[in-house]
């Protein structure tokens, strides 16, 4: 893979289809993820007046959300809590944002993505999460150590997401290095 | 005299107290990022020196500390300032929470 360059101001790499159909599909099940963790938070009967949802107190229970949406403190459930309520809608928002940005600027088919500064940001980012609810199916717990796949449930399907892993971390690695110079 | 040394000891006490409970209240609060086996380290350091604003340098020692030594505390300020800080770390899928730094 040749990954991301900056050219004339922008990030730019070629995708195969593919590679576009591989980051389509991770993406989106990011998306549902997350939808997934906002269809769990309380009904609240003042949402109809005022709009606003009730974000839950509690980790998600799935490990990948949990990765996603840490406690905001390790030893304090109360204040953790409390900070869950405040922060979790706005970072879900944020993430699925990104995760648009990322999908939004896919060629359908393949072909050359180029990206502004801004939205190779926003890549990173989703590529980020992506990463993070892979690296958790896929039992990754130790730097530089690889994943015991027969260890997880994922069967047939899991030499082929750990490359898809792989692939992806030398995507975002591009365009991290690309951005920084 | 006896009464008088109560009396005399005992807004010393008071003081002692007080002064212990500002001490408390003003520990600054800090940021820190725990190692995780995913996050790549030109990753890490490229949100320190977005998300933070620490120059490459000190973005790069941050992510040396969290990769080697497990954790590195990245920010510090008043609780507020903190939150926000785990909440952008968080958004960009570091692993971040905060603590008083005692």
């Amino acid at each position: 893979m040749a990954g991301f360059r900056r050219r004339h101001g922008k990030l730019v790499v070629a995708l195969h289809a593919g590679e576009v159909a591989l980051l389509a599909d991770v993406t989106d099940q990011i998306r549902d993820l997350l939808a997934y963790r906002r269809a769990e938070w309380p009904s609240d009967p003042l949402e109809a007046i005022t709009g606003i949802q009730a974000a839950s107190s509690t980790p998600p229970d799935d490990p990948a959300l949990a990765r996603l949406l840490p406690s905001f403190h390790r030893d304090d459930p109360e204040l953790a809590a409390g900070m869950r309520i405040l922060y979790e809608p706005a970072l879900i928002t944020a993430k699925d944002h990104a995760a648009v940005a990322l999908l939004d600027s896919l060629p359908p088919g393949g072909g050359t993505v180029r990206l502004s500064e801004e939205t190779a940001q926003e890549w990173a980012a989703a590529l980020n999460d992506v990463r993070l609810a892979l690296g958790v199916r896929l039992g990754i717990v130790e730097d530089d150590v690889e994943p015991d796949l027969d260890a997880t449930d994922l069967g047939d399907a899991g030499p082929m997401m750990y490359d898809a892993y792989r692939w992806l971390s030398a995507l975002q690695d591009s365009l991290v290095t690309a951005l920084m110079r | 005299m006896k009464w008088n040394n109560e009396v005399m000891s005992a807004p010393t006490t008071e003081t002692v107290q007080l002064a212990d409970e500002v001490v408390k209240t003003q520990a600054p609060w800090v940021t820190i990022v725990w190692n995780d086996p995913v996050n790549l380290m030109s990753y890490v350091t490229f949100v320190f020196m977005k998300l933070l604003g620490h120059p490459k340098p000190k973005a790069e020692k941050l992510m040396s500390d969290v990769h080697y030594k497990g954790q590195a505390a990245v920010s510090s300020g008043t609780r507020e300032q903190m939150e926000v800080d785990v909440a952008k770390l968080q958004g960009a899928g570091l692993w971040a929470t905060l603590q008083q730094d005692v």
